[in-house]
């Protein structure tokens, strides 16, 4: 039966690790991730899991350590934070390139500096062409399902590719809600038992693992890479349809949460735990006759572009939020992706961007219902006060 | 390692692992240098300092002498030359390709 528990974010992705129940954790502590592998250390403590946890001296080290455990068949994980997932960003692009399927959750944090431990997207958006599939949760319950699907996900054969699953730091991480852990039995069906294409421990045949590829094989090496990554997109989707299937889960586990937009004028765009308050925002706009929306994207990569585009075009107007900046760039890294999704669909719908929430600062419904009154002037004056504006700074 | 070589992207090994154990040796690098070793067997004195310092393993020994050198792995790092201690003439000195 399943078991419906008060649960941090931290703590529900770890009963998913204790489910997954992999070979080897490596892992080094950082706020806010630290509870997740408290946690599963207790798992270990207790016998429930036959992992052997390797308690490494930094971020670089845990990486390290999982790429060479699951280079030599294993399937092995490990969990960071900002400044530790910057620390391992060297091992993330080897990890990929190996295509090694680690799955590692990730608890989104301001990236120094300044110093700041609370929640923010600049982590996670820093590593984003790092070749790792990029999975957002919205809250506890999503980051424990997201995280038993990215196994899946991460060792299809057609894929073998790192995958991240996010959770907001502190928001999700330590909110505690109440979420519904499967069936142990069930679970560990659906995640199925690792079977490694080869291990490095074989010495009747030995193979080679991380080479040096010069310019004859590095291009030709990448490419196999990133066409491995693209085909990730159809096996995200047929996971997720099993998923639900399989528990009955209610989640979206499509590429992104089409919420009231069939008829919708105004939409947001969105990541994370704030889709919540979003969704609160647009039930009650419609409910004072406001055509609103929301696109709650959970696959930032590989990025589900002409899906969106789809899902976008015929909108009045659109605002896309960013938990992060991208420096020169157009606005965020999400509106970055959005306004290139839409390039070439008629009729595109008016687009602003709007960076929000950096180190933590609170988002309010009273910040996103502005974001709505901004796209409705918008249409009526024909243009956006700003194209990149910020919400609850104090300016 | 020809297979290698030969392959279409497609077609080559899921993340770069080398399923043939030891193909380091085939992979050719003598083609990287602009300059070459010429050994000269009749002023060599067969100390092996050559040999000793080769950073690869381009001084070829036979029956317990230097010989030739190994032109396929050879990068041209002039190392063995500058090493040579023969006077006034180096048994090996460093040629144009």
């Amino acid at each position: 039966m399943p078991q419906i528990l008060a649960l941090t974010g931290n703590e529900a992705v770890a009963y998913a690790m204790k489910q997954i129940n992999p070979d080897v954790v490596a892992a080094y502590p950082i706020t806010p991730q630290t509870s997740m592998m408290q946690k599963f250390a207790d798992f270990v403590a207790g016998g429930e899991v036959d992992s052997e946890m390797v308690l490494v001296e930094s971020e670089h080290s845990a990486m390290s350590a999982t790429l060479g455990a699951q280079a030599a068949g294993a399937r092995s994980m490990t969990a960071t934070s900002a400044c530790g997932l910057a620390l391992m960003f060297e091992i993330l692009y080897i990890a990929s390139s190996y295509r090694l399927p680690i799955v590692m959750p990730v608890v989104n944090r301001a990236l120094s500096g300044p110093i700041n431990i609370q929640g923010d997207h600049s982590d996670t958006m820093g590593v984003r062409d790092a070749g790792w599939i990029h999975i957002f949760s919205e809250n506890a319950q999503e980051a424990y399902e997201n995280t038993l699907q990215a196994i899946r996900i991460a060792e299809h054969p057609e894929v073998l590719t790192p995958v991240m699953v996010t959770l907001d730091g502190f928001i999700i991480s330590h909110g505690v809600e109440t979420v519904t852990i499967f069936d142990d039995d069930k679970a560990k069906k659906f995640v199925g038992e690792y079977k490694p294409r080869y291990t490095l421990l074989d010495t009747k045949k030995p193979l080679t693992l991380g080479a040096l590829n010069f310019s004859d094989f590095y291009f030709e090496h990448k490419a196999t890479q990133l066409e491995a990554f693209n085909k990730s997109a159809g096996v995200i989707l047929d996971v997720g349809r099993e998923f639900k299937k399989t528990f009955n889960s209610t989640e979206c586990y499509e590429f992104f949460e089409a919420y009231k937009m069939d008829d919708a004028e105004f939409a947001v765009v969105v990541l994370g735990s704030t889709a919540g308050s979003v969704r609160m925002v647009v039930d009650d706009l419609r409910s004072r006759g406001v055509a609103a929306g929301m696109i709650k994207l959970r696959v930032f990569r590989p990025f589900p572009h002409e899906e969106l585009a789809k899902a976008l075009k015929g909108l009045k107007a659109c605002a896309v939020m960013d938990r992060s900046i991208a420096y020169g760039g157009d606005g965020g890294p999400v509106h970055i992706e959005v306004r290139s999704a839409l390039y070439g669909i008629h009729p595109a719908p008016m687009m602003c961007n709007y960076i929000y929430g950096l180190g933590g600062k609170p988002i309010e419904p009273e910040h996103i219902l502005s974001v709505f009154d901004d796209l409705k002037e918008a249409v009526v004056k024909k243009s956006f006060k700003r194209r990149v504006g910020y919400l609850n700074l104090k300016e | 390692m020809k297979k290698y070589f030969d392959a279409k992207y497609k077609e080559l090994p899921i993340g770069g692992l080398i399923e043939e154990a030891g193909n380091a040796e085939k992979y050719v690098t003598g083609t990287w240098g602009t300059f070459k070793p010429v050994f000269n067997a009749e002023i060599c004195i067969q100390c092996f300092f050559c040999w000793v310092y080769c950073p690869d393993s381009s001084i070829l020994v036979k029956d317990g002498k230097v010989v030739d050198i190994d032109y396929v792995h050879c990068k041209g790092c002039a190392i063995c030359s500058t090493e040579c201690p023969t006077k006034p003439e180096k048994a090996i000195v460093m040629v144009k390709k």
